[in-house]
């Protein structure tokens, strides 16, 4: 039992890198979303392409490969650029998840009526006060669905900076697992991330009643 | 200098399609406009150019003696012309109705970020003018809630929030149940005797009649006849008038 305890304990600790990584994912690369999304809808072809790349890039290829590019590659190609591993690691899912938010909010944001663009601006509105109070709200409340099961995914993938030799939960587990030759470990951290889960399940439910007051 | 608006030589083309072909126009202070004429004659295209929701090809527009647009090509600013447009409210056939905010909401929305009224005061424009429009009971219904009739008079309470010198509308009754019609009709009736400006799109002859200073009729991207509305309804100049009038009613 001490033992279990002991372990979970351990484990837990590698809770804090998944938590910091997660958090500052979500954080950071949902507004990086949203401002892409308008790139990929501006008038402006250079910026059109610029975002299309992005986006293509960033999900034609694992996200595996990408952590190694930035914490490897990025200090072949420009030298004395060396991130620290958790930094690194944060900037490729801000990156990542930046990517798969900006096609979420596209298709969202396309699929607002246009008549929303034609009463603001007959009331005088400028395209960024429409784009934010009258489109993003109503753009948030379609595409809630999808954002949770990025965040469910989000969850999972923090587990792929092991790789990198950062204490998170997997890893934590992993060493008490090869030390003391038990799976216990391995159960302990499935635990911990279902509940993780379970936790955003519940959020974004709340999130969505919500957004379901006014139809 | 009672010239709300002047429209010279209006055109719009969309693609090689020429929906408007030269249209003039002038509205006085005070004077409440009809546009009839058949679907497709470029009546809401007149209106959404005139209020810059579409670029004119070509033309001259002076609202209340500044210009939007003018035939010499003179440039006149994106912030220009929106300042010069908010002498303009519009009301469309679809409402478009803020969904995700209330009666209140929608109307407070211009006065809050545009006007930069301070929370309290844009309360206050709001309640007022959903007083006049008669749904102060539905202040924090959202649109969802709300029948078309009233959701068309949050629009025009929307729509006066700004304080707009001129009123377009079009269509604001075609979307509507036969039953609803009255009382957005009546609210413009209202507005029209309190002698605010009006350029309204109708398929409602006996309203255009009964409340018009003059009626328009657009056909085929031109104004073939502006007359009052006598005129118009009992002895037009073109047989094509009589023959549209004669299918309506
Ligand atoms: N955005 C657009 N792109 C291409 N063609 C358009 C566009 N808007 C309008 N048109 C065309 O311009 C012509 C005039 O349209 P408009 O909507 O002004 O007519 P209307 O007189 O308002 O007709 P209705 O009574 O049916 O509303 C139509 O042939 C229409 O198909
Ligand atoms: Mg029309």
């Amino acid at each position: 039992m001490e033992y279990l305890i002991d372990s979970t304990r351990y484990i837990l600790m590698g809770c804090t890198v998944t938590l910091k990584l997660f958090f500052i994912t979500l954080i950071l690369s949902l507004p990086l979303g949203f401002i892409c999304a308008m790139g990929k809808a501006s008038s402006w072809r250079t910026v059109r392409v610029l975002m299309d790349s992005y986006t293509s890039v960033v999900r034609g290829t694992p996200l595996l490969l990408q952590i190694f590019f930035v914490y490897y590659g990025l200090p072949i190609i420009i030298p004395g650029l060396r991130l620290e591993r958790f930094n690194a690691a944060a900037l490729t899912f801000i990156l990542n998840y930046g990517a798969y938010f900006t096609e979420i909010f596209r298709s969202g944001i396309q699929s607002i009526d246009r008549g929303q663009y034609e009463a603001s601006r007959v009331l005088g509105m400028s395209y960024t006060q429409t784009m934010i109070r009258i489109v993003l709200p109503q753009t948030i409340k379609r595409v809630l669905p999808t954002i949770a099961n990025e965040a469910i995914t989000l969850v999972k993938d923090t587990a792929l900076i092991v790789v990198l030799g950062i204490g998170d939960i997997l890893r934590n587990s992993k060493e008490i697992v090869a030390r003391d030759f038990t799976i216990s470990p391995f159960v302990i951290a499935a635990l911990i991330y279902l509940g993780m889960n379970y936790l955003l399940v519940l959020f974004f439910n709340r999130m969505e009643k919500r957004y379901s007051v006014y139809e | 200098m009672s010239d709300m608006i002047h429209i010279r030589g209006l055109k719009k083309s969309f693609g090689s399609l020429e929906v408007l072909k030269g249209v003039d126009m002038t509205v006085r202070k005070g004077e409440i406009i009809s546009i009839i004429g058949p679907s497709g004659s470029g009546k809401s295209t007149l209106l959404r150019t005139l209020i810059h929701l579409e670029k004119a090809s070509d033309g001259e527009i002076i609202i209340e003696g500044e210009a939007t647009l003018t035939q010499s090509g003179e440039h006149i600013s994106e912030s220009q012309i929106r300042q010069r447009c908010r002498k303009l409210g519009m009301v469309f056939q679809n409402f478009n109705l803020f969904p995700h905010k209330t009666a209140l909401e929608n109307v407070m929305e211009a006065p809050l970020t545009v006007l930069k009224k301070d929370k309290s005061e844009a309360i206050r424009i709001a309640e007022e003018l959903l007083a006049k429009v008669g749904l102060s009971d539905k202040r924090d219904s959202y649109p969802y809630y709300l029948s078309g009739g009233q959701k068309q008079r949050v629009a025009i309470a929307r729509a006066l929030a700004m304080a707009p010198d001129i009123m377009l509308f079009d269509e604001p009754t075609s979307a509507l149940d036969p039953e609803l019609i009255g009382e957005v009709l009546s609210v413009i009736k209202d507005l029209a005797s309190e002698h605010m400006t009006m350029l309204i799109v109708t398929h409602e002859m006996t309203f255009a009649r009964e409340v018009s200073d003059k009626v328009v009729f657009m056909d085929e991207g031109r104004i073939l006849e502006m007359a009052p509305p006598e005129k118009i309804f009992s002895d037009p100049d073109h047989p094509r008038i009589k023959t549209f009038l004669d299918k309506m009613l």
